[in-house]
Order: C-alpha cells, then sequence, then structure tokens
C-alpha cells in the first residue's frame, strides 16, 4: 500500500488490486477476478440496499477490473445512480466510470442526461466541470442531440466561472468533432472569438483549441480572430519571464498558448491590415531572435517549451511562404539543429525543412546542407531520423544535385533497414526519372536498385523502366547492352531477369552484332535463369523467347527445341503450358511476315503519371509528397493507370494474334497473304474479309491515288471480288460508324446471325515504317449467335464456322493522306442456302490518326492565330443530344484522339483539343474548341486545321457525338 | 490530441485515455501494438515516431512510459511538456509519484488528468490552478467521509 491517503482510501478496493498485484500467474488473476465479480454481483442483486460508499467501492473495483483488460457487462446502472448522489466523491466515481465504459443502451443514456441536466443547472462548478468532462470524455451523437443547445450558453455566460468556462469550451470542442451538423454558434461566434481576451490565461488556452477548431471550418466567420490572436501573441513574445506567473513553464511564457495562437494564425493567409501583419513580423523576429540567446535554464524542459514555440512559428512562416527573409532564416535556423546534440532537434529539424524544401525562396537555401543531410543518413543511429534524412533528400532534388543524391540514396539502400527500403527504392525510381539528363543513367540507377535491393522493388518500378525504354529509342541499345552484362552475374534477382527477358526480346537484335552477345548467347543466358524463376517470370521469359525467333531466325530451332521439351508444353501450369503450345505453333506455321507484324516491336505507351509516383502517394498518403507532385497528380486524374503492365502486354500481342482458335485456320493463316493494298477509288474501299487470298498475293504496292492503303495480315480482296456484287452499305452503317468516332472497342454490328465485334489499336509505328505512319489493327469477332453453319464462300479455308464459334480478323490500315469516307467492310455468307451479303462502313474515321499534341496557352493561341484564314476555321452550333456532363465530354475527347489542354481557355467550361493527324503524305495540325452553353443546352464547336477539309471532316463527324 | 497511454516496462497498461471513439477491440490491438514498438525502442532514440498517419511522442519516466498519439499538425516538442506537465501534477499530488501510487489510486490520475486534458486539448497549463481544483475536490471528499461515520446505513436511493 503506498503512504497516500489523500481523500478517501477505499480499503476493500486497495486489498483486491493488492490481491491482483500477488497473483501469480494469469490463471490465478482470473480466479480472483471472478471471485470478485460473483460477489458484485450478489452485492447488487442482493434484497439489502447498498450504502453509497460500497457502491463506490464495486463500482470502482469493476472499473479496475475492465482497466487490466477484461470485460464487463453490468455495474452500469449502480454507476448511474452513483452520479445522482449528493456526495461529490460518489458522483466522481460514477461519472469517471460512465467516461471509461459508456454504454449505448438508449434507457441508460437517458439517466446519465438526465443527471448531467441536473449537475449543469446545478450552478454548483464542481458539480458542472464533473458533467461537462463527461460530456467530454463520452462525446456521442445523443449527448451532442441534448447538450450542444446548452453548452454555448455556459460558455460566454457572464456569471460562469472559469474553471467552468475551459471545461466548456472543450467539451464543445469534442461535440463539435463528433457532431459538427448538432454544434450551431451562430449568435455566439462573437462572443466566443472574444474569448481570446479574456482576462483568465487558462480561458484563454482552452478557448482556443475551440476556436481553432471552428476557423478551420467556417474561417470567414471567426476571422476577426487574427488580429486578436496577433495581439495576444505579441503581449506574451514581448512579456518577461516572470510576468505570467504560473503559466511560464521553465521560464518560457505561455509555451502551450504561443503555440495554439500560432496553430490558430495557420488557419488563415497573412493579415491583410499592414499593422496587425507588422507586429506579428515582429513577433516572428523575435521568437527567431530567442533561439540564439543563452538558454535561462540548462533543463530539457525550457528548451523543448522555447523551441515547441520556435516550430509553430517556422511552421507559420512556410505557411505564409510570402517573407523570403524569414523563410531563409527559418532555413538557417533548422540548420544550426540539424547537428544539435539532441536527437529530438535533428529529427524536427529535418522533417520542418522538407516543408522548406517546397517553397522557391528558401529551396537554394535548404540545399546548402545537403552534406549534413546526407552524413545524418549515413551516421544517425535512430531508423526515424534516418527516414526523416531521406525523406528530407528526396524533397531537395533538383536536376542540380540529383545525381549525388541518388548515388547516396543507393548507397545507403545496401544497409538501409528493412522497414524502410520498399519506400526508399520508389523514392529513388522516381528521382531518377523525374531529373535523369541521359536515360542511361537512369537505366544504371534502376538495374542498381534491382541488383541492391530486388525484393524491395515493386512491379511498378520494373514496368516503369520498361515504359520508358520502349518510349525512347536513344536508350534501347544502351539498356540491351546493360541488362545483358547484369545478367552475366551467378546470381541475379529474379526481377532483373524479368526485366532483360523483355528488353533482350525487344532490343536484343541491337547487341547482337557483337559475337559475345550474339542471339544464341544471349538467348542461352535467359534460359540459363529460366528454371530458377517463379512462373510469371517463366511466362515472360517464353514471350521473349517467340520474340527472339522473330528477331533472329536462326534462334527458331533452338528455341523450338526448349518449347516443345515436356517441360514446357506439358508444364502442369495452365499458363505456361498455353504459351509453349501457342508459340510452338505460331513460330511452326506462320511465315515470317506474319511473325513480323504479330511479334512485332511493342509501342510506345502513353505518356501519363508515373506509376511509381502513385504508388509512393499511397503509400505516404498525400501529405508526404510535394506540392508539385500533387498538382500533377491531380492533372493527371489521380488513380493511376501507369499500372500498363508491360508483362502482360507482351502476352496480349501476341497470344490475340496466336489464339489457337480453330478459326485462325479457316481463315487461311497458312496461306495468309503478305501485306497487299486494295486499290482505292473515291475514297472508299472494299474488304472482303472472306474471300479467297488469291491473288492478293501480288505485292500491289499502294496505289498512289488511295487515301487508304488496307492491308491485311491475312487476305484482302482483290480488285476483281470487289468489284463484283458488293451490297451498299447498310442505310444505319453512318450512324453505326458515329459510335465509333471517339471509342475503339464495342460492337459494331449485330443481327440474329452475327456480331461484329471491333477492338482496335491505334499505334504509331518506331521501327520499319516511317514515323509518320499509323497501324491501325481491327479486331473482328465474328459471333454467331444461333445454331447455324456458316458457308464461306471461298475457300481454300475450312468452309464451316460453327454456331457461335468466333472468328478474327486482323486488319491493318495506313493513312496516306487525309480522307473522309470510312472504308466499306463487306462480308459474305451463305446461310441456309441464301447468299447473305452485308456491307457496312468500318469504323475507321480521320481522327484516328491523330497523335495528341501538349501545349501551353501560349502556344495555343499563337497556333490559333496561324489558322486564320476562314477556310482553316469550320464552326457549328449544335444542340445537345446527351446530358451535359463534363467528365462524359472529357472522355469523349479524350477518346477523339486529342490532348484536352487545361488552363488554355479562359472560361474553365470550355474545352480545348489539340493534335496533329498522321499520313503519310503530310501531317495536318488541329485544334479544337468546344463551347458548351448549359442554360440553352446548344454547343458551339470550332475546328482550325491547316488543311481545310480536314477541319470540315472533323467538325461533321464531332457535331454528332456530343 | 487522440489518446494517452501509460504502460510499465513490463508492457502492463496503467492508465488508458482516449480521445477519439473507437472499439474497445480497436483500443487494444491499438495498446498492444504500440507497447510493442515503443519498448523496442532504445533509450537515446528520439521521443518521436511516425505510426499509421498519427505521430507518437513518448518519454520513460523509471519505469513507466507515457505515450501520446498526435496528428499530423500537431506540435511534438510540447506534446512532450505535456507529458513532463502531468509527471509534475502526479508528483506533486502524491508526493515523488511512483508507478504504485498510479496503480492503486488510478481513479486520481484520471481525476488529474480530466483537469489538466479535456477533449484532448490543454484545459489548464497551470500547475496551481490543476492541483488547486483536485485539493478542493479532496476537502469535500474529506469533510464527507467524516460524515460517513454516523450515516453509515445512509439510504441514497
Amino acid at each position: 500500500m503506498p503512504a497516500v491517503s489523500k481523500g478517501d482510501g477505499m480499503r476493500g478496493l486497495a486489498v483486491f488490486i493488492s490481491d491482483i498485484r500477488n497473483c501469480k500467474s494469469k490463471e490465478a488473476e482470473i480466479k480472483r477476478i471472478n471471485k470478485e465479480l460473483a460477489n458484485i454481483r450478489s452485492k447488487f442483486k442482493g434484497d439489502k440496499a447498498l450504502d453509497g460508499y460500497s457502491k463506490k467501492k464495486y463500482v470502482c473495483k469493476l472499473l479496475f477490473i475492465f482497466l487490466l483488460g477484461h470485460d464487463i457487462d453490468f455495474g452500469h446502472m449502480e454507476a448511474v445512480n452513483l452520479l445522482s448522489s449528493n456526495k461529490y466523491t460518489e458522483k466522481q466515481i460514477g461519472y469517471l466510470f460512465i467516461s471509461v465504459l459508456v454504454n449505448s443502451n438508449s434507457e441508460l443514456i437517458r439517466l446519465i442526461n438526465n443527471a448531467i441536466k441536473n449537475d449543469l443547472s446545478s450552478r454548483n462548478p464542481t458539480f458542472m466541470c464533473l458533467a461537462l468532462h463527461c460530456i467530454a470524455n463520452v462525446g456521442s451523437r445523443e449527448m451532442a442531440e441534448a447538450f450542444a443547445g446548452e453548452i454555448p450558453r455556459i460558455l460566454v455566460a457572464g456569471d460562469t466561472m472559469d474553471s467552468v468556462k475551459q471545461s466548456a469550451a472543450l467539451c464543445l470542442l469534442r461535440l463539435y468533432k463528433t457532431s459538427p451538423d448538432l454544434v450551431l454558434m451562430g449568435e455566439w461566434t462573437s462572443r466566443v472569438v472574444h474569448l481570446l481576451n479574456d482576462q483568465h490565461m487558462g480561458v484563454v488556452t482552452a478557448a482556443i483549441s475551440l476556436i481553432t477548431c471552428l476557423s478551420q471550418k467556417n474561417p470567414d466567420e471567426f476571422k476577426t480572430c487574427v488580429s486578436l490572436a496577433v495581439s495576444r501573441l505579441s503581449r506574451i513574445v514581448s512579456s518577461a519571464s516572470t510576468d505570467l506567473q504560473d503559466y511560464t513553464y521553465y521560464f518560457v511564457p505561455a509555451p502551450w498558448l504561443s503555440c495554439k495562437l500560432l496553430r490558430l494564425l495557420q488557419c488563415y493567409p497573412p493579415p491583410e491590415d499592414g499593422a496587425v501583419k507588422g507586429r506579428l513580423v515582429e513577433c516572428l523576429e523575435t521568437i527567431l531572435n530567442k533561439a540564439q540567446e543563452p538558454p535561462k535554464s540548462k533543463k530539457v524542459q525550457h528548451s523543448n517549451a522555447k523551441n515547441a514555440i520556435l516550430f509553430e512559428a517556422i511552421a507559420l512562416i512556410i505557411h505564409y511562404d510570402s517573407e523570403p527573409n524569414l523563410l531563409v532564416r527559418a532555413c538557417n535556423q533548422l540548420g544550426q539543429f540539424l547537428q544539435h546534440r539532441e536527437t529530438n532537434l535533428r529529427y524536427l529539424a529535418l522533417e520542418s525543412m522538407c516543408t522548406l524544401a517546397s517553397s522557391e525562396f528558401s529551396h537554394e537555401a535548404v540545399k546548402t546542407h545537403i552534406e549534413t543531410v546526407i552524413n545524418a543518413l549515413k551516421t544517425e543511429r535512430d531508423v526515424s531520423v534516418r527516414q526523416r534524412a531521406a525523406d528530407l533528400l528526396y524533397a531537395m532534388c533538383d536536376r542540380s544535385n540529383a545525381k549525388q543524391i541518388v548515388a547516396e540514396m543507393l548507397s545507403y539502400l545496401e544497409t538501409a533497414d528493412y522497414s524502410i527500403r520498399e519506400e526508399m527504392v520508389l523514392k529513388v525510381a522516381i528521382l531518377a526519372e523525374k531529373y535523369a539528363v541521359d536515360y542511361s543513367w537512369y537505366v544504371d540507377t534502376i538495374l542498381n536498385l534491382i541488383r541492391i535491393a530486388g525484393d524491395y522493388v515493386s512491379e511498378e518500378v520494373w514496368y516503369r523502366v520498361i515504359q520508358i525504354v520502349i518510349n525512347r529509342d536513344d536508350v534501347q541499345g544502351y539498356a540491351a547492352k546493360t541488362v545483358f552484362e547484369a545478367l552475366q552475374a551467378p546470381a541475379c534477382h529474379e526481377n532483373m531477369v524479368k526485366v532483360g527477358g523483355y528488353i533482350l526480346g525487344e532490343f536484343g537484335n541491337l547487341i547482337a552484332g557483337d559475337p559475345r552477345s550474339s542471339p544464341l548467347v544471349q538467348f542461352n543466358l535467359l534460359h540459363s535463369k529460366f528454371h530458377l524463376c517463379s512462373v510469371p517470370t517463366r511466362a515472360l521469359l517464353l514471350s521473349a523467347y517467340i520474340k527472339f525467333i522473330n528477331l533472329f531466325p536462326e534462334t527458331k530451332s533452338t528455341i523450338q527445341e526448349v518449347l516443345r521439351c515436356d517441360s514446357q508444353i506439358r508444364n502442369s501450369d495452365v499458363e505456361l503450358q498455353q504459351r509453349a503450345v501457342e508459340y510452338l505453333k505460331l513460330s511452326s506455321i506462320a511465315s515470317t511476315d506474319v511473325l513480323a507484324t504479330v511479334l512485332e516491336e511493342m509501342p510506345p505507351f502513353p505518356e501519363r503519371e508515373s506509376s511509381i509516383l502513385a504508388k509512393l502517394k499511397k503509400k505516404k498518403g498525400p501529405g508526404a509528397v510535394s506540392a508539385g507532385e500533387l498538382e500533377e497528380g491531380k492533372r493527371e486524374g489521380g488513380e493511376v493507370n501507369g499500372a500498363e503492365r508491360p508483362g502482360d502486354n507482351a502476352a496480349i500481342a501476341a497470344s490475340n494474334a496466336s489464339t489457337p482458335s480453330p478459326s485462325a485456320d479457316l481463315l487461311g493463316l497458312r496461306s495468309a497473304a503478305p501485306v497487299s493494298a486494295a486499290p482505292v477509288s473515291a475514297g472508299s474501299l472494299l474488304v472482303d474479309v472472306f474471300s479467297e487470298a488469291g491473288p492478293a498475293a501480288s505485292t500491289a504496292g499502294v496505289n498512289d491515288d488511295g487515301f487508304l492503303s488496307c492491308s491485311s495480315a491475312l487476305s484482302s480482296a482483290p480488285p476483281s471480288v470487289v468489284s463484283e456484287d458488293p451490297a451498299p452499305p447498310l442505310p444505319e452503317s453512318d450512324e453505326l460508324l458515329n459510335k465509333f468516332v471517339c471509342k475503339n472497342n464495342g460492337v459494331l454490328f449485330e443481327n440474329q446471325l452475327l456480331q461484329i465485334g471491333i477492338k482496335s489499336e491505334y499505334r504509331q509505328n518506331l521501327g520499319k515504317l516511317p514515323n509518320t505512319l499509323r497501324n491501325i489493327v481491327l479486331l473482328i469477332f465474328i459471333a454467331l449467335l444461333n445454331e447455324i453453319l456458316l458457308n464461306v464462300q471461298l475457300k481454300p479455308v475450312d468452309p464451316l464456322v460453327e454456331g457461335g464459334a468466333q472468328v478474327q480478323q486482323v486488319i491493318n490500315i495506313e493513312c496516306l493522306s487525309d480522307f473522309s469516307d470510312a472504308p466499306l467492310l463487306n462480308i459474305k455468307f451463305r446461310y441456309g442456302g441464301a447468299l447473305q451479303n452485308l456491307s457496312l462502313k468500318l469504323p475507321v474515321t480521320i481522327n484516328k490518326f491523330f497523335q495528341p499534341t501538349e501545349m501551353s496557352s501560349h502556344d495555343f493561341f499563337q497556333r490559333w492565330k496561324q489558322l486564320s484564314q476562314p477556310q482553316q476555321e469550320a464552326q457549328k452550333i449544335f444542340k445537345a443530344n446527351h446530358p451535359m456532363d463534363t467528365e462524359v465530354l472529357k472522355a469523349k475527347l479524350l477518346g477523339l484522339g486529342t490532348a484536352l489542354l487545361d488552363n488554355v481557355d479562359p472560361n474553365p467550361e470550355n474545352f480545348v483539343c489539340a493534335g496533329v493527324i498522321q499520313t503519310k503524305a503530310q501531317q495536318i495540325g488541329c485544334l479544337l474548341r468546344l463551347e458548351p452553353n448549359a442554360q440553352a443546352q446548344m454547343y458551339r464547336l470550332t475546328l482550325r486545321s491547316s488543311k481545310d477539309t480536314v477541319a470540315k471532316r472533323l467538325c461533321e463527324l464531332l457535331s454528332e457525338q456530343f | 490530441m487522440q489518446f494517452m497511454l501509460l504502460f510499465s516496462r513490463q508492457g502492463k497498461l496503467r492508465l488508458q485515455k482516449w480521445y477519439v471513439p473507437l472499439s474497445d477491440k480497436e483500443k487494444k490491438k491499438i495498446t498492444r501494438e504500440l507497447v510493442q514498438t515503443v519498448l523496442a525502442r532504445k533509450p537515446k532514440m528520439c521521443s518521436f515516431l511516425e505510426w499509421r498517419d498519427l505521430k507518437i511522442v513518448y518519454k520513460r519516466y523509471a519505469s513507466l512510459y507515457f505515450c501520446c498519439a498526435i496528428e499530423d499538425q500537431d506540435n511534438e516538442l510540447i506534446t512532450l511538456e505535456i507529458i513532463h506537465r502531468y509527471v509534475e501534477l502526479l508528483d506533486k499530488y502524491f508526493g515523488s509519484v511512483c508507478e504504485l501510487d498510479i496503480i492503486f489510486n488510478f481513479e486520481k490520475a484520471y481525476f488529474i488528468l480530466d483537469e489538466f486534458l479535456l477533449g484532448g486539448e490543454a484545459q489548464e497549463t497551470s500547475k496551481k490552478n490543476v492541483l488547486k481544483a483536485i485539493e478542493q475536490a479532496d476537502l469535500l471528499q474529506e469533510s464527507q467521509t467524516e460524515d460517513w461515520g454516523g450515516l453509515a446505513n445512509d439510504e441514497i436511493l
């Protein structure tokens, strides 16, 4: 038993606590507790009414048992009874029990609220405080409903005691946090704000927490608090350390109140009133000056309190971000702390500097501390401090110091704590990408990351390096060489194998000239890792192998042998088996041209937000990312999509073409004709998908008069067939065409016999074709809906298509010059003896050849002006056919293929787009402006283009879309 | 402040104060996790750490750890001094406070805390004023305790 016997010792309670403490085991403790619970239960249930003292004692025991971690399911009623006792000590225990063990039993809540109401109106300040404490501790909605109206009155009433005011202020704060809708300040607002002027420092201290919270939510209503806060702060800051008596803490005047005042000011922009602002700047300067004065005490409490104010003042300076002088002073002060012997101060200085680094005024000043921060990263003994150092390095990184910082972070990674490795990896990857001057450095950095911390390199990171290598042809050769070298290591991380497999599969040819990295050497190197890898990696390697067959025909037999062996072709994993089977088949039946098309180099990935940046944001929450990046995130639309998965893409691209459906053969893959162009007349082109390959094999060169050259990977119509008897296009085909102007996939046509789906990929060629050309791959799925037989008119393909089967037809289209009419798709087949003849417009419109162009507002208007001749502009005013939903509009404009430009049009309601149409003959720049008028439900669409026909055609097409 | 925990070097929870609504299950989980995290830290390490989306400020006094969870915007150093002021209050009230005082008079530890912090914010930072409030209550109690002798069977209800 401790010697303390203040108040009333409850002997029974003390004995019980001693018993529990003497229990040797958990079991003994539980036994003792159960015994006590049984005892209390019988006392509560007994016939003999308990006196207040016993009731209090037992309730207190229950509370103790609960705080030990055991469940308590009774005693609430007894506690509520204690509330209405007129003995303070009993009431107090009753309130404590309720505060800790509140029960949502509505009957009970009613009783509790009743007791609270009585105490609030008792005019006994100690009772009132107890009641207010209880409300603040419980803070339930029911209590808010009952008391949110009453408490403001108590808070501002002239005759309320100071201690009651303090409790009322914080009680109200708690209710406001849980049920803001129920706490209506309205008429009380100005009186609450004026509590900042209260004589009693305790009242100000309590009230300011409430005011800060209310100001955050309703800044306008509370903005008069700014000048009051500044003058209060000024009085404290300039006071001598003894002026505030008991509110001085270790020679620091009112540290808590000072911090809260500075915090409140952070809810507002800098004061507009010059005098107020001057006074505040003076305060901030005084606080910074005091930091340089010798300490008034050696106690840590003194320096903590003083520095707490200093850090809060710096937070305010950073919040204003408008006083270069103060920002630089703040930075210098933090710089001193970076080398302080107190770990806490070093930690906070690193943390605070992180925010300073994002201000343009102090970024350079922060950078001067780079050596100290790097040193902290290396030598701090506490991982949380090292983490802060890493954060700061990330924040202060820019083009000038990126190489140094990335190098330091990489070398730190070798020994970094496991807990922070993944985040470090992400940060290094982001910095390397963001500040890469030459991409070979970027590739080196990422490969180093994989080498040093492969396990922590998430998919996003290695996807990203592949995206970048694919998109930048200047680095591909270097990347191939570097991964090839990295793979030489006897043990390399699986992620390295993935990157290596992918890159060599795409660009191995770039280093194949060197006999040391000849195709077979490359293959053998990759294959030596194969058996140690997981299924997804092996699947990726198989795709790399089939790409090798295309890149290096000399490896074909070796690779086919690998694919053919039982461990591949009979692999128990379905995915691996399927790939082995498909790739083997593809390599043996497809001609080199087909292979070249199917296994073509991957197209560039669309530029979008870095997936790793998004991942970091997700990991750290928005607070951790600098403002610039957040904006970036917003512009890009937040949710990511950089999660483009190159690994899968390869598989899809390859397997789409090699789907082992019998229809592949049916369509004559084996005898596939190479690229052949059908002559085009009058801008329309007929593609007879099911016609015989026959004469198409004649490599009929591109017809110069044609606008489009259409080459099917499989077969395309010879002129003779086209002229035979193509049906006129269906009457609705224009309408169908319109559905596809802003989208690329979907069902084009459907009747009871068949369904034609379109899946198009519009890509810019990098490799074999010049940059100005685009390929379009249309995948046509023809599903027969009923049990019918399809008699394909012409052989040599299997003439029957089973009902429900799918047929794929791939058509490559390149745009030679601008055009208005869509090519025709003619499908002929026999059903039930009758020849069916169907003509549709292929959904290929001029906008499919758009390449989006990002440009600044200035550039846009300059170009807009350049296109000022009347024929260069097409304009249309039309009625909205669909609801005018901004997001839908945006999606459609993006689907059009142009870049949607933000912040160009001064009217944010309007949309502005830019793009270049890539044709073989020329590039045609187009600018677009769409002005919705929600009131009239009308749009005005304006197009300007360097070619009049294009502007006109786009205007026609688009006016049907909205 | 979102919550405050006091626990011993052996990881026994001595006081818990929650200023945000949480289920008992969550409270237990948080307590378990935090006690473990804090106890695993070495003496010279810094007093702050990031934990979930909160900042933890802790300090050890003899055998007891005082641990507060604050939000992103809150000030770490001033929270450290909140802990210290609470320790001073306990010390003054009990006279050289030790862990046993808090175990046997846990209700007093809660009452003192409620006078000092309410709803997670400082209510009264003056040591004198807080202790005055507590002592007044004790006086009320003592005068009432004397009454008890004669009113042992007094029925309140």
